[in-house]
């Protein structure tokens, strides 16, 4: 059977990524940016628009890091914002589980998915640092190994607050002079576990979706394992065809032991896309896009990146520092993921390969970290995800953008359609249909079940 | 405020309106109470009669009205339920351009930096008509909740018992100290800190992203925040307070406070409690807009309104009481207490709709033109942003060179 390609639209990050020396580019922060994107997503039929999350600024050095975009807006409240510019998109955030509450976000996901009409998407992710603790009453508390412990214990007890009233129970009776049907759940709930002690009543009645669609990012195999038994789909970093493959055969393999099928985990990579007329234009456009992102200023920062040392004093221009990293040093970047495991090992190749094509530092980074995803025609593009989606690489792509507001312009221009004509992307929206509806997930699993699957696996 | 001779008019929504049986008036949308059209037309028609600003109750526990006893009954013939009012205001903004936004959020169990986050970003999506109600939560229902405190139970006959008033104390004084966070955090970006310099690669001026470094009692808070600060500077805080303790915590904490005055006699005397409280030393903002509190029933036909609450009463099977004045008469009547009132010294009022839609569309298309009649309200809205209408000036940055 042909699969339907998923779409999510990720408004641009506060990272390299993300051109802001373009003349096109536009505000990180105002509204009308957001809604530019969403509105664009919504033209072209997208699944979702995803919105990332970071608690602190970050920093390189000791000193907040300056090169990139920086400054972003609170994730509920603007996505509760986009719902009134839109009327068919989910509308995806991530949230820490770490420097939150159940009780707290339960509320906000339960009120954005009643504001939106079943549109609601929460991508779980886990934070156990120091640094970004700094900015809360909570701290920095957890070891990297409890961190999927909170989580699947945090998702749980939103899963029983938002099933803690019923289906049935907002009667609006004025004969009757019933409100609330007598007798029915009105929020009642007993959550204790080891990381969690909470009793009481949950203000906001059931939603249309019941529980918000659940995703997942982090790629280690407690990130894998943690969507397995408790998520709705996983945002990876395996974008690439062969690297898609293996990801997602690992992935679907762990769903039949907490009683689930491959349909109800959807694998959605991050993937960055540069359009051209031609495959040379496109080749070129690519080009020009990656000197942008790594300017010379940010060509010696992700170098240090790797060495984990002062490489200020190097010339962007010039050759590679001779010398290795030392991996024991303390690490010099807070607030944002560890990016390479084996820095030593990174920097020798880096160093061969600089010296075989005779790159600069500014070339060499370029070379290595900014190729797009898909470069090409839009046909070829298109070509390209449906191999992806229809070979088991992936279920669709979350589509991230270089440029703030129109970076997905020209792709719902003329790569949308394109699907289309292969009859695997849908050619409008079906009417009061929730976000979990159209991704094909079904009606919501009762909370009691992932327990039990969880527990029975886990335990064992 | 400029001084002028017009009274300021803010509405407060929660629910159904304020009177426990008001879902069960004829005009009443009680199956809407959880869907964004409902908040949407409500905020459009308060909007349609130029009202200041609108308030948003919320709370982190379910509604308990008065007359309800968990253990007697199960209460179904009351609303409960709420959805989360920071967001609900955020779901109204990109759909109305003028009023003020101000929704409810709990102090007492959440994160001062995504507190400080969300009214900005409400700010951001409203352009500039952001608010905030700042409030406590001090029973041990709500703490089990969240499960990280344990408070000693409530009663209306223990506060004043010298153990409870302290722990409402603290609890003030935590609030202070979040809505001290929260304000540093809307300063911690200086207005002209995304710099996008091109020559250098920088994006932001890093020596203007300021750490906040906030070490008090409850919480440390370090900062910058993430989100650059919010198109009116600082968004207007507002906080209810119906005593010493509360009347302080506003000088401390607040640009506007609504009080709960029984008559125009007792306006004076909370006017002078809440300028005594002000004399607080540290008080770095101009002096606290005060706005009186008063639940509504209206009706054109005289008797009318008065008549309608009774009906709600019998149906509640009790007479409404609430924590401030109930007015039921006509829009001329209301107009007269208004402007007698204002005498007191008050800025304005917070009006509580009975029962909505319809003691909100008797504020804005029968009381707004009879004040104008008599010269007391605006014609239409002149001014950009919330702060602007309140007559505040947008303050600089704290952490800006040469910043007052």
């Amino acid at each position: 059977m042909t699969k339907q390609v998923i779409l999510g639209a990720h408004f641009p990050g506060v990272n390299n990524h993300t051109v802001w020396t373009d003349p096109a580019a536009g505000s990180q922060i105002a509204f009308s940016s957001f809604a530019h994107l969403a509105r664009t997503a919504e033209a072209g039929l997208f699944d979702f628009f995803f919105l990332a999350e970071g608690l602190r600024l970050r920093e390189q050095r000791g000193k907040i890091h300056d090169l990139d975009v920086v400054g972003r807006p609170n994730t509920m409240t603007v996505l509760a914002a986009v719902a009134a510019v839109t009327e068919h998109l989910g509308l995806a955030g991530t949230i820490q589980a770490t420097y939150n509450e159940p009780y707290e976000i339960a509320r906000q996901f339960g009120t954005l998915d009643h504001l939106s009409g079943g549109r609601a998407a929460w991508n779980v992710v886990t934070s156990p640092d120091a640094f970004t603790g700094e900015n809360f009453r909570r701290g920095g508390y957890l070891d990297r190994g409890d961190r999927y412990v909170r989580a699947a214990e945090f998702v749980q007890a939103c899963r029983e607050l938002w099933e803690s009233w019923g289906s049935d129970a907002i009667a609006a009776d004025p004969a009757r002079g019933e409100f609330v049907r007598p007798g029915a759940g009105r929020g009642r709930f007993d959550y204790r576990t080891e990381n969690f002690g909470i009793s009481g009543h949950f203000t906001v009645p059931r939603s249309p979706q019941v529980h918000p669609v659940i995703l997942q990012a982090g790629d280690s195999d407690g990130g894998r394992e943690f969507a397995a038994h408790s998520a709705d789909g996983i945002f990876t970093r395996h974008s690439t065809y062969d690297a898609g493959r293996a990801f997602y055969a690992d992935v679907k393999a762990r769903l039949a032991r907490y009683g689930r099928s491959p349909e109800s985990l959807k694998v959605l990579p991050g993937a960055s896309f540069v359009l051209g007329d031609t495959a040379a234009e496109a080749e070129e456009r690519g080009r020009y896009i990656r000197r942008q992102q790594v300017s010379p200023q940010t060509a010696i920062l992700m170098l240090e990146q790797v060495w984990n040392a002062d490489l200020s004093s190097f010339d962007a221009d010039g050759p590679l520092p001779p010398f290795d990293p030392d991996p024991e040093a303390p690490s010099i970047i807070q607030g944002r993921a560890r990016m390479y495991d084996d820095p030593v090992a990174v920097a020798r190749k880096w160093r061969a390969l600089a010296e075989e094509k005779n790159l600069s530092i500014r070339d060499l980074i370029i070379e290595v970290t900014g190729r797009q995803t898909f470069t090409g025609t839009p046909a070829s593009v298109a070509a390209e995800i449906n191999r992806s989606v229809q070979d088991d690489a992936c279920d669709g792509f979350i589509l991230v953008p270089h440029l703030i507001p129109a970076g997905l312009d020209e792709f719902v221009a003329t790569v949308v359609p394109l699907l289309q004509e292969r009859g695997v992307f849908r050619t409008s929206y079906a009417a009061g249909v929730t976000l979990r509806d159209r991704l094909g997930l079904g009606p919501a699993r009762p909370g009691a079940a992932w327990a039990a699957a969880r527990r029975e696996h886990v335990d064992a | 405020m400029p001084e002028t001779s017009e009274v300021h008019l803010a509405v407060a929504l929660d629910g159904a309106g304020w009177h426990p049986a008001a879902w069960r008036a004829a005009c009443a949308r009680a199956a809407d109470l959880f869907t964004a059209g409902y908040w949407t037309d409500l905020a459009r028609e308060a909007e349609a009669g130029e009202l200041d600003f609108l308030t948003i109750e919320d709370s982190l526990g379910l509604q308990r009205p008065r007359r309800c006893d968990p253990r007697v009954g199960d209460c179904s013939d009351h609303v409960r339920g709420r959805l989360d009012a920071v967001l609900t205001a955020a779901r109204i903004a990109p759909l109305t351009t003028h009023i003020g936004l101000v929704p409810t959020a709990v102090t007492t169990h959440t994160e001062p930096f995504h507190l400080s986050t969300a009214i900005a970003t409400l700010d951001y999506v409203s352009e500039g008509r952001a608010g905030w109600r700042p409030r406590i939560a001090p029973s041990p229902a709500e703490a089990g909740h969240f499960g990280r405190r344990e408070f000693p139970p409530l009663t209306v006959g223990n506060v004043t018992d010298p153990d409870i008033a302290a722990h409402l104390s603290d609890l003030f004084d935590e609030a202070a100290d979040a809505v001290e966070v929260v304000r540093r955090l809307w300063d911690s970006w200086e207005d002209d800190a995304a710099i996008r310099d091109v020559p250098t690669g920088r994006f932001v001026d890093r020596d203007k992203l300021h750490y906040i470094d906030f070490d008090g009692r409850w919480f440390s808070v370090r900062g910058p925040s993430i989100t650059p600060r919010p198109p009116q500077g600082q968004p207007v805080v507002a906080s209810l307070a119906h005593g010493d303790v509360p009347y302080r915590f506003a000088a401390r904490a607040s640009d506007v406070v609504f009080v709960t005055p029984a008559s125009a006699e007792q306006a004076v005397q909370i006017v002078a409690a809440v300028r005594t409280a002000e004399n607080y030393p540290e008080r770095p903002r101009p002096s606290l807009l005060v706005y009186a509190d008063l639940a509504v029933f209206i009706d054109e036909a005289p008797g009318a309104a008065a008549a309608r609450k009774r009906r709600l009463d019998d149906l509640d099977g009790a007479e409404f009481t609430t924590d401030c004045a109930i007015f039921a008469g006509t829009p001329a009547e209301l107009a007269d207490l208004l402007l007698g009132w204002r005498e007191a010294g008050l800025d304005g009022f917070r009006l509580r709709p009975g029962a909505l839609p319809h003691d909100l569309q008797q504020i804005t298309r029968a009381l707004v033109p009879e004040l104008r009649r008599r010269g007391a309200f605006r014609a239409g809205y002149a001014e950009r942003t919330l702060r602007e209408r309140l007559g505040l000036p947008r303050p600089a940055s704290r952490y800006q060179i040469g910043a007052a």
